[in-house]
């Protein structure tokens, strides 16, 4: 892996319709960086992260995963390279228990016959347990997801992407339907993860993106407007702008 | 906690009474044909009749079992999973036909009649082979399998899924309908075929037979049940569940739902080709009405009756619906279509999880 | 037709004063001697002109009369009409006596009427003397041949003629005259025509490269022609398919509902136009009109039925499509066996209106069927009005709306359940109407919609869901594909091959031809 790079984007443009989602954006994240991106609906933050985990089909643009270009591959494959994404809409399956959601995104083999014959070891159940605990839902290994409330299933589709053991962690409004108390947990959790991995989270609670600590880019219409520490992006005049003005 | 108490939570009162009920119910079948050698003024006595109805329902057991495994627990409705018992069932009609020998109408030692008739010269070339009965056993899962899996191929990698799926699997089935009608498939057009003599050395219209292949069923049925208990178990069993409920996220999670669903599809086309190949020696024909799409979802129905998901429920739909049939259409035959689209209506409406549903809220 | 035969008989009656027409002039001989009269009928016989049709008839029954002064008067009846002219006459003193013939005269005048029937004023009788005078073959007939084709307009009766002058030139003994016959034989497109030159190869081998490239020529125009009865017949299809996949194309492409009744819909439709003919049997000035009655009334039916099922069952489906296929496949298979048990398993008759019987003969030969021609007409109307209903009215404003965004649509106070259920009535109303067409071409029995459901399905996943365009490109493209292949792969096969050409399509397109592309199309 090249140094100095774990998410490559350069010149992305996604239009559907004539309409141009992503227009020309350009963007690095640095192995273990955490970096938040904010932006006004529409801005094209969600359409960023469908082009890199492959569900859709950049129109022009580099997508780089270190070396790898994620163009080309499907969202199974750009998955098992080693990034997770959380979705904006929490994502879990209904009919499983928490303990076997977490089950399903541990990291091994994916392969039909490799599943059958799946056994669920000492050091995998550690590690289900030991993330169970991490968001607070050990009470809760035996319940079905369907039955979770929303910050719960937050936390349970959270633990499945760190179940993954991804390079990359994409997170999209982890702390919509949050207390404060468990949006400052999910800060510290998501911090403790950057370092060894890279994280990019998008959000729109400011106050959260503060919490983070971390650079942060903002996109509009499609590409980036300022990029920087929350406190220079806060007081740029184009993004002043974009967020109150016209 | 450990993990037995993790994974497996301690079966319910109900769990184990309908596995006690199962238990029961399949050594009742099992005793059928002993019954049926008892004299006929004997009050256990069980007719032939009985035996020859339930060795069929046995068979739509096996097909009920399979369609639950696609659609129950990999989502995948399919409009045309008679297409892959008959396609068993042509399989083994094949390796019938060739035991008929120098036996039949025309007496030709090789053609069987229809072939004779319609002036064959020779076997066609995709009748070889199937006189010797391990590689046609090998055909009765071969053949569905393949089809399964070119089928699902297609679809699955375009995430063709829903109702396009179940339209596409229905146009298939109709397809191999007017396929097989043609006399020049080579597959005896519209009769068919029938007049089989043997198999394995043993006389088809023997009691002794039929005692056979009732077991050869219902063997076949636990072994199908235990297997797909044994899938919806494992992890693979889950990732079904999970690719049923919310597909493309499994997609994230670094799953190929093609693979997965082509696993779970040919697996299914291939217990359904076992179930029609078990068939036909029994009810003694197979012709092209087998592909008919009303019979795919006459067995859909089954498993929405006995209740979609569960394997017990599968069982018990094609049982009870069966059930009802045969007794429907001697008692009043014009209502039977009334009743099979009746319970169309009145599952989807009221009885989404079936007759085990039932039972579970009661127990609830 | 017959206008421009009158045409034709007032021109050469406005000519009379022309002595040289030879017809005027062979006149005063059926009033001569035995010989006379002989070679008269032997003129009129072969001049070819109708005129002479009538006079000989009548001097062959004895009501030929003649005046004092030689002029000749047909008697039918009570009235007189002057043979020249055709003009009525009185009788006049003298009475005009009767002019009798002999045997010699009766077997000129059996020869002169036959051949004269090729000009006869019935059509009927032309292509009668035309098939007659092609079994015959003879040189003599050439003449004829060439004064009838002049004159003649119906196009069957004219090819049949070109035929038959064709091969009577074939067997002259000029060579030029065969030559010419065998230039009018390959002008023609015809397989007799074909095996008539085939039949004259082994009599002239000196002839052989102009026979060859004659039936060459035949060849090229056969082919022309199968191919456009093929795509007449693609089209036909097509526009079956369309009436058929319109209705699915709302409640499927619109509504998202899948809809497995929509074949019995279909048939109950057909069923509807059998009922109204029935009725229409009653008031017998109604009858002709029972078809066109039958449109209203199916469409009545069938959207009664549909929107009664949409509001009884379907609504609470909604959401859940594989539930809704299960539950309208029941349904479906409830009807057909209610129409089973009401009407019977057989074939009911649907007679058609005689304006939409027979076939129409375009050049070349190529017949194209009325009923048919009709269907692919009204198709497109019908699929016009939809495009209209859905475009411009109140109703399809709504319709579209609540398909858009239900929840906006709800708030600005648009009925939302009342729009589902009309829109679903409407869908079903239109499989009725395909139901009227359908009872035209195809057995009106129970099963009638099963046929048809499927390849209506493949028609509006093939062009693309929601868009009308699409279906009417779609049906017609599956129409024609289906009767392209059928010919070197046979009907079933054909439907086979289309059936797994749809799944590779569908797999390649998974939202049809006319796709929108987008965040809307996004599952």
């Amino acid at each position: 892996m090249r140094k100095g790079r774990r998410l490559y984007l350069d010149g992305v443009s996604v239009v559907f319709d004539g309409f141009r989602a992503l227009n020309n954006l350009s963007l690095i994240v640095d192995p273990g960086e955490l970096r938040a991106v904010i932006g006004p609906n529409g801005a094209g933050k969600t359409t960023m992260m469908d082009c890199i985990t492959g569900k859709t089909r950049p129109t022009a643009g580099t997508v780089e995963f270190g070396e790898q270009d994620l163009t080309r591959l499907d969202e199974a494959t750009i998955a098992n390279l080693g990034i997770g994404r959380k979705f904006q809409k929490p994502t879990v399956f209904d009919a499983l228990t928490v303990f076997e959601n977490l089950e399903l995104a541990l990291k091994a083999p994916r392969g039909p016959i490799a599943c059958l014959r799946w056994a669920l070891g000492g050091e995998a159940r550690t590690r289900i347990e030991r993330t169970m605990s991490e968001i607070g839902l050990t009470e809760r290994a035996q319940d079905r997801a369907a039955i979770l409330s929303h910050g719960q299933r937050q936390w349970l589709e959270i633990g499945m992407l760190l179940m993954q053991d991804p390079d990359l962690l994409l997170v999209d409004e982890p702390v919509a339907g949050m207390t404060d108390a468990e949006t400052e947990h999910t800060a510290k959790l998501l911090a403790g993860i950057a370092g060894e991995r890279s994280v990019v989270v998008v959000e729109h609670d400011l106050e959260f993106v503060r919490a983070l600590g971390c650079k942060v880019t903002v996109l509009s219409e499609g590409s980036v407007l300022s990029e920087g520490t929350i406190d220079h992006v806060q007081n740029d005049a184009r993004v002043i702008e974009v967020y109150l003005g016209r | 906690m450990s993990v037995t108490a993790l994974r497996a939570p301690a079966p319910s009162r109900l769990r184990l009474g309908l596995r006690a009920v199962l238990v029961a119910a399949v050594l009742v079948l099992a005793a059928f044909p002993l019954l049926n050698t008892l004299p006929e003024a004997h009050p256990l006595h069980v007719s032939d009749f009985l035996v020859s109805v339930t060795g069929k329902w046995i068979c739509y057991a096996i097909l009920a079992l399979s369609l639950d495994l696609a659609w129950g627990y990999a989502g995948i409705l399919s409009l045309g999973h008679g297409a892959f018992f008959a396609l068993g069932g042509y399989a083994m009609g094949m390796h019938l036909m060739r035991l008929i020998g120098p036996r039949g109408v025309y007496g030709h030692p090789v053609l069987p009649d229809f072939m004779v008739f319609l002036g064959y010269r020779e076997l066609p070339w995709y009748w070889l082979g199937f006189d010797n009965f391990a590689f046609a056993m090998l055909m009765v899962l071969a053949v569905p399998g393949l089809l399964a899996f070119l089928l699902g191929w297609l679809c699955f990698r375009s995430r063709i899924t829903g109702v396009y799926l179940s339209i596409i699997t229905q146009a298939m089935t109709y397809a191999l309908m007017l396929a097989f009608f043609r006399n020049d498939m080579g597959f005896g057009g519209n009769n068919g075929f029938t007049d089989f003599k043997e198999l394995l050395g043993m006389p088809l219209n023997t009691s002794f037979a039929r005692g056979a292949l009732f077991y050869a069923s219902l063997i076949s049925l636990v072994g199908c049940y235990l297997l797909c208990r044994w899938i919806a178990g494992t992890k693979y069993g889950r990732v079904l569940t999970a690719i049923r409920d919310a597909e493309n996220r499994v997609r994230f999670l670094g799953y190929s739902v093609t693979q997965h669903k082509l696993f779970a599809f040919v697996l299914s086309a291939m217990m359904a080709g076992w179930a029609g190949a078990l068939y036909v020696p029994q009810v003694g024909i197979i012709n092209p009405g087998e592909f008919s799409p009303g019979n795919s979802i006459e067995a859909v129905v089954w498993v929405a009756v006995g209740g979609r998901g569960t394997l017990v429920g599968a069982i018990l739909g094609a049982f009870s619906v069966n059930g009802l049939k045969t007794w429907l259409t001697s008692a009043a035959p014009d209502l039977w279509l009334f009743v099979l689209g009746g319970l169309f209506v009145l599952v989807t409406l009221f009885l989404p999880r079936g007759l085990i549903g039932l039972f579970q809220g009661r127990a609830k | 037709m017959t206008r421009i035969f009158l045409f034709i008989l007032l021109l050469a009656a406005a000519l009379p004063a022309r002595a040289q027409d030879p017809f005027l002039s062979a006149l005063p001989g059926l009033g001569g001697g035995f010989g006379a009269q002989a070679e008269a009928v032997e003129r009129l016989g072969a001049l070819g002109d109708p005129r002479a049709i009538p006079l000989l008839r009548a001097l062959g029954d004895g009501r030929l009369l003649r005046r004092a002064d030689g002029t000749l008067l047909v008697r039918d009846g009570a009235t007189l009409t002057e043979a020249a002219t055709g003009t009525t006459a009185e009788a006049g003193t003298p009475e005009p006596a009767r002019i009798n013939i002999n045997n010699r005269v009766r077997v000129a005048l059996r020869g002169a009427l036959g051949r004269l029937q090729l000009v006869s004023p019935d059509p009927a009788e032309r292509l009668t003397a035309a098939e007659g005078v092609l079994r015959s073959r003879s040189a003599e007939n050439v003449p004829l041949l060439e004064a009838a084709l002049a004159r003649e307009t119906v196009p069957r009766i004219r090819s049949r003629m070109e035929l038959a002058l064709g091969a009577s030139r074939l067997v002259a003994t000029d060579p030029d005259a065969k030559r010419a016959g065998i230039a009018t034989l390959g002008a023609s497109a015809s397989p007799e025509a074909r095996s008539v030159l085939l039949e004259a190869r082994a009599q002239n081998p000196d002839l052989l490269p102009e026979i060859e490239a004659a039936v060459a020529a035949i060849d090229r125009r056969l082919a022309i022609r199968r191919g456009v009865e093929t795509v007449f017949q693609g089209l036909s299809l097509g526009s079956v398919l369309l009436l058929a996949a319109l209705g699915l194309a709302i409640t499927f492409g619109v509504m998202g509902v899948i809809n497995m009744a929509h074949g019995e819909f279909v048939m109950l439709g057909a069923y509807t136009t059998f009922v109204v003919q029935e009725i229409c049997r009653g008031i017998p000035w109604l009858l002709p009109w029972s078809l066109p009655l039958s449109i209203p009334a199916a469409f009545l039916v069938t959207a009664l039925a549909g929107g009664a099922m949409e509001r009884g069952l379907i609504r609470h489906l909604y959401g859940r499509p594989l539930e809704t296929l299960l539950l309208t496949f029941g349904v479906g298979m409830m009807i057909q066996q209610a129409v089973r048990l009401g009407f019977g398993a057989q074939n009911r008759e649907v007679l058609s209106p005689s304006w939409m019987q027979g076939t129409i003969l375009l050049p070349m030969d190529i017949p194209l069927t009325q009923n048919r021609l009709w269907i692919l007409l009204f198709s497109l109307v019908v699929l016009g009005l939809v495009v209209l209903a859905i475009r411009f009215t109140r109703f399809g404003l709504e319709m579209r709306a609540v398909t858009q965004r239900r929840a906006i649509a709800s708030s600005m106070g648009i009925r939302t359940g009342r729009v589902d259920a009309l829109t679903f009535a409407f869908g079903s109303g239109i499989a009725g109407i395909a139901g009227v067409a359908l009872s035209q071409i195809d057995n009106v029995s129970p099963n009638l919609g099963t046929g048809y459901i499927i390849d209506s399905f493949l028609v509006v996943v093939f062009g693309g869901v929601g868009s009308l365009a699409g279906t009417l490109v779609g049906a017609m493209g599956l129409g024609l594909v289906n009767k392209l292949l059928e010919p070197w792969a046979g009907a079933v096969l054909a439907k086979v091959f289309v059936l797994v050409a749809a799944m590779i399509f569908i797999q390649r397109r998974p939202r049809g031809l006319f796709a929108q592309k987008g965040r809307a199309a996004e599952a």
